[in-house]
């Protein structure tokens, strides 16, 4: 009887180990596959790509200087973009939120025709079909959000769909403040 | 016989699995192996388990391409290496630097190693005790007298 104890033991530490964190990832809280971001408190990787709708324009994250303003990458490949689309949607016409989307490795074709779809809640829409700026931003994964301040310093940055929780929680109170909080 | 020829068939059919399928062309031999030894120690941030050489996932394909461009650019291993920490944090590195946030990644193993060495010297030590040596002087007596009828020494 003794002898099982040390084991069942053991085994009740790892089972209740398990759970909290199967737990916590089912919840969305921990995703053990994150990779933490570099940039926050960095300023803005800078890219001059073309313009989705018009190849003649160009689109820069300097453009936005003075701005706190959301960076948002999606693809028409990407599930997770369909589905927050609403929200950024949201975002853009009821908060007023200025947004720069940044078109990854798609065609340019399925992309307009998503946006023309779906609405644009996009100021403009860079179009980035060989990874050139996600590289430089570090992005790995789509939609990936970063928020960058007036002073062009990325604030936040948001792995997966923008949903009102995380809209409270990291971007809302840069937008609050009174020329964006520092 | 048969058995034989099979599994060595299949552990022919193992190897050289690598997912690279892009033909590219270096200035110069140093430049090749830069490229080969990064993406053998990069890894794919996607399929976290592999690295940038193995993998097929887009983002890897990228990387490796961006790898490439910077290896014509001739920029050395570490200043390359440092581009890609520098975005992706020093997880893109399969052999990450020895600092104070890796040292448990680094000193772990030598420490459970140590743990199982002890664990099993005590183990040993604990059960010799227990047999303890319990030869009776009878059989040591026989032992001796056939030590001394030693045919060797007889002769000598």
């Amino acid at each position: 009887m003794n002898r099982a104890i040390v084991p069942l033991a053991l085994f009740l530490a790892l089972a209740g180990l398990f759970w909290f964190v199967l737990g916590k990832m089912n919840e969305g809280e921990y995703n053990p596959r994150d990779v933490p971001t570099q940039f926050i408190g960095r300023s803005a990787p800078e890219f001059t790509l073309p313009d989705l709708f018009d190849p003649t324009q160009t689109v820069r994250p300097s453009d936005m200087a003075g701005k706190v303003w959301l960076l948002n990458v999606f693809g028409t490949w990407c599930p997770e973009c369909w589905k927050e689309h609403e929200y950024l949607l949201h975002l853009a016409r009821n908060e007023g939120v200025p947004i720069i989307g940044v078109n990854w490795r798609d065609e340019a074709e399925e992309a307009k025709a998503m946006i023309t779809r779906l609405g644009n809640p996009f100021l403009k829409i860079a179009f980035d079909p060989n990874s050139n700026a996600a590289i430089d931003w570090g992005v790995y994964g789509a939609p990936e959000t970063f928020l960058i301040d007036a002073q062009g310093m990325v604030r936040e940055k948001h792995t997966g769909a923008v949903n009102p929780q995380a809209w409270d929680e990291k971007f809302k109170p840069y937008f609050d403040a009174p020329g964006g909080k520092s | 016989m048969r058995r034989l020829a099979t599994v060595i068939l299949g552990l022919l059919l193992t190897v050289g699995a690598h997912a690279r399928v892009e033909v590219h062309t270096f200035d110069t031999p140093q430049h090749e192996a830069r490229y080969n030894k990064l993406i053998a120690e990069l890894r794919c941030l996607v399929c976290q388990n592999q690295n940038l050489a193995d993998s097929n996932a887009e983002l890897a394909v990228d990387l490796r391409r961006k790898t490439y461009e910077m290896v014509n650019q001739n920029m050395s291993e570490k200043e390359i290496a440092d581009y890609m920490v520098d975005r992706y944090g020093e997880f893109v590195l399969y052999r990450p630097p020895l600092n104070r946030e890796t040292l448990l990644l680094w000193t772990g193993p030598f420490v459970i190693l140590l743990i199982g060495v002890s664990l099993l010297i005590r183990t040993i030590r604990r059960r010799r005790a227990q047999q303890g040596v319990n030869v009776d002087a009878a059989k040591l007596q026989a032992a001796a007298s056939l030590l001394d009828s030693d045919p060797d020494k007889r002769d000598a």
